[in-house]
């Protein structure tokens, strides 16, 4: 796992904290490291759970880092089956309230799917880096708001 | 290429770059190809350096092979999709795995959970593959296997299908992707560390080498390098540079050059820059055969000519307005076409959201079929040849690719730079910077960032479904396979294995006793894993 890297200059109060991670099998890993990459440009704090990670170990890793927010990409059409199992996972750890957030190549009745289970977003093939951090940040701060 | 020229009336403000950022004059003329020497630069079609191509006579002597890739769900399903293929035309098969078999497990291991059959066919055991092949002849349908950690294991798998056909090993013809250094690059599918799979890659070659005459045994892949977001000067070099480290590992095992280096094959991906693409594949051919016939000392013609299978960008196909993909791979197959290449797949336009559909896939081939019968392209070989601007692309894609050949070079190896994690790393700035351009508007995507149409007016394309049930049906399969066999022959045939990967022999014979017992992937796997570990790399951000 990497070491957080925080940003220069990062106000006084504590950045969000992402953890950005891989679950199952496949190894595209292209699009979390850009993901990682523009959240942190935005001056978020990213632990990468690296890949080939299991739903409990993806749960425990948001857990243990505290993070605000988990985005998952997968890419192996295995998602209907491994979100909701890290969701069932962050339940049974008592973070049943961690925000999730799911990319991949996820057609749109999974997605309505998985946002029925409890997935708060999912960015399909070609959503802007933007649009997805702005999400993050409104999650992270709607989660701070209400605690 | 000389020095910018100043920007003509008209011309769009910002520099203009191809895709991988090399600067673009307005136009090119014969002071761009001043250097160019015919007879060393280019040669005629057929003729070394091979950079107009390998055969005299290229597509009017025989058109490439289309060879679209399939596979999901289980062996049944996917061999009635190579039946459906071969009716409507395709010549040759190309196998897609699933995951866990891409990473030596079972599909009743827990990793496996959720992924079987779903981005590739499931293969457990030797009574999968049978399956698989059923009424397909394995003497005269060549067959790709996109296979990388556990290659030499369904390698043995496909030498023991044969046996069952009547088909001996130096009938057999096709490609075994079984490229494992890509995979710590940039597709991540690996098992064992990298020094002992490379020793598997040997293996392989030796073995193909003596008994598997028309096998290639290696597919030196930049595909995925592509696709996991490199420009196409880092896909040339990072995939040269491979091929390089496997002639080295088989020049160490003792193995002479020109009994090995013919069967060696490349594939490549072909990316949206037509005329970066173009100059790509053809300073590809001219590289590989210089290395060859200069730092080997090959003598033997066939080991200068670089071979390769194009698939068109995966990662260029979007999920709005899907049918625009269609456009986008013409381009990219002529692209392709046009560099020379000798087998080909177009991908279909719903790839952005799943394994294409029959009707999408049959589209993806009309696509090659039109290109090769209606548009006259193939009349001609290397119809850019002499082209001032492809010729002086050409040149700079070699300069640059050499470049980062020779800094692999200095860090001691592809292997080394893998371990410092240099080639990851070059990789996830060129897709990050790639991103940010297409975020900011610089590079234009149809329908993403420009010529957006509301998601009211996005057309849904059917789907392919993989059938959740199927899971099971292959668990059931396996636990099958595992009652019905002989147990002693079995372990037997494990212990045999792990003694000749322990004495550092050439595990292919083992192996190829192991599957005749009808041992299992995941079983092979693990006592493999036994002697040679498992491999995790450090995550880079």
């Amino acid at each position: 796992m990497s070491v957080p890297v925080h940003p220069a200059g990062a106000a006084p109060a504590r950045p969000i904290r992402v953890l950005a991670a891989k679950v199952g099998l496949d190894g595209h890993d292209r699009g979390i490291k850009v993901i990682a990459r523009a959240l942190r440009d935005a001056g978020m704090e990213v632990i990468y759970s690296g890949l080939f990670r299991l739903p409990e170990e993806v749960a425990g890793m948001a857990v243990d880092e505290d993070v605000d927010v988990v985005a998952i990409s997968i890419l192996s059409g295995a998602h209907n089956t491994l979100v909701p199992d890290v969701l069932d996972h962050l339940r049974r750890l008592g973070a049943g309230d961690l925000p999730v957030v799911v990319g991949g190549t996820i057609p749109s009745e999974d997605a309505e799917h998985l946002r029925r289970q409890g997935v708060r977003q999912v960015f399909g093939p070609g959503t802007d880096l933007s649009t997805i951090v702005d999400s993050i940040r409104e999650l992270a701060r709607a989660r701070a708001a209400g605690a | 290429m000389g020095a910018m020229p100043a920007r003509l009336e008209g011309e769009r403000a910002r520099d203009v770059t191809s895709l991988s950022g090399l600067p673009l004059k307005g136009f090119y003329g014969p002071d761009d190809v001043a250097d160019l020497d015919y007879e060393r630069d280019l040669g005629d079609p057929g003729v070394y350096p091979f950079t107009r191509g390998i055969h005299p006579t290229m597509y009017r002597g025989r058109l490439w092979t289309m060879r679209q890739f399939a596979g999901f769900g289980t062996a049944e399903e996917t061999n009635a999709r190579f039946h459906y293929l071969l009716e409507h035309g395709q010549t040759g098969l190309s196998v897609a795995f699933d995951l866990p078999t891409l990473l030596g497990y079972d599909s009743d291991h827990p990793r496996a959970r959720g992924e079987v059959g779903r981005e590739g066919v499931a293969v457990d055991s030797l009574a999968d593959m049978e399956r698989l092949f059923e009424g397909i002849p394995l003497d005269r349908v060549s067959t790709s296997m996109t296979i990388n950690g556990p290659a030499a294991i369904l390698m043995a798998m496909y030498v023991v299908v044969g046996e069952k056909q009547g088909v001996p090993p130096e009938r057999l013809s096709g490609t075994l992707q079984n490229d494992i250094l890509k995979e710590y690059i940039a597709q991540k599918e690996f098992i064992f560390p990298p020094e002992p799979s490379l020793k598997l890659v040997v293996d392989t070659i030796e073995f193909a080498t003596r008994h598997m005459p028309r096998w290639n045994t290696v597919s030196i892949s930049g595909y995925h390098i592509r696709e996991a977001g490199s420009t196409a000067v880092q896909e040339l070099a990072f995939t040269l540079a491979d091929g390089l480290t496997y002639v080295e590992a088989c020049l160490q095992r003792g193995l002479d050059v020109d009994s090995f280096a013919p069967r060696l094959s490349f594939f490549f991906n072909s990316h949206l820059d037509f005329f970066e693409e173009v100059a790509k594949f053809r300073a590809a051919r001219r590289m590989w055969a210089r290395f060859m016939r200069e730092r080997y000392g090959a003598r033997n013609p066939r080991s200068w000519t670089l071979r390769f299978h194009t698939q068109t960008a995966g990662c260029s196909l979007t999920a709005q307005q899907p049918e625009v993909n269609v456009v986008r791979v013409t381009l990219q197959a002529l692209a392709a076409v046009l560099g020379g290449t000798q087998s080909l797949h177009t991908n279909a336009l719903d790839e952005a959201l799943s394994l294409p559909t029959a009707e999408a896939a049959r589209l993806a081939l009309r696509t090659q079929q039109v290109i090769a019968e209606e548009s006259g392209v193939a009349s001609v070989a290397d119809p850019l040849g002499g082209s001032y601007f492809v010729e002086a692309l050409t040149h700079e894609m070699e300069r640059r690719a050499m470049e980062y050949i020779e800094r692999i070079e200095a860090m001691g190896g592809v292997i080394a730079a893998i371990r410092q994690g240099f080639l990851q790393r070059e990789i996830a700035e060129a897709a990050y910077r790639y991103q940010r351009e297409v975020a900011d508007g610089e590079r234009v995507v149809v329908g993403v960032n420009k010529y957006v149409v509301p998601p009211s007016e996005e057309k849904a394309v059917p789907i392919l479904r993989i059938d959740p049930e199927l899971e099971r049906k292959q668990v059931a399969r396996l636990e099958q396979v595992r009652r019905s066999r002989d147990e002693r022959r079995v372990r037997h045939a494990l212990e045999a294995l792990r003694e000749a990967a322990r004495r550092e022999q050439n595990v292919m014979p083992a192996l190829i006793e192991a599957v005749r017992a009808y041992a299992t992937l995941g079983e092979m796997v693990d006592t493999l894993k036994a002697v040679y570990g498992t491999y995790a790399e450090e995550a880079i951000l």
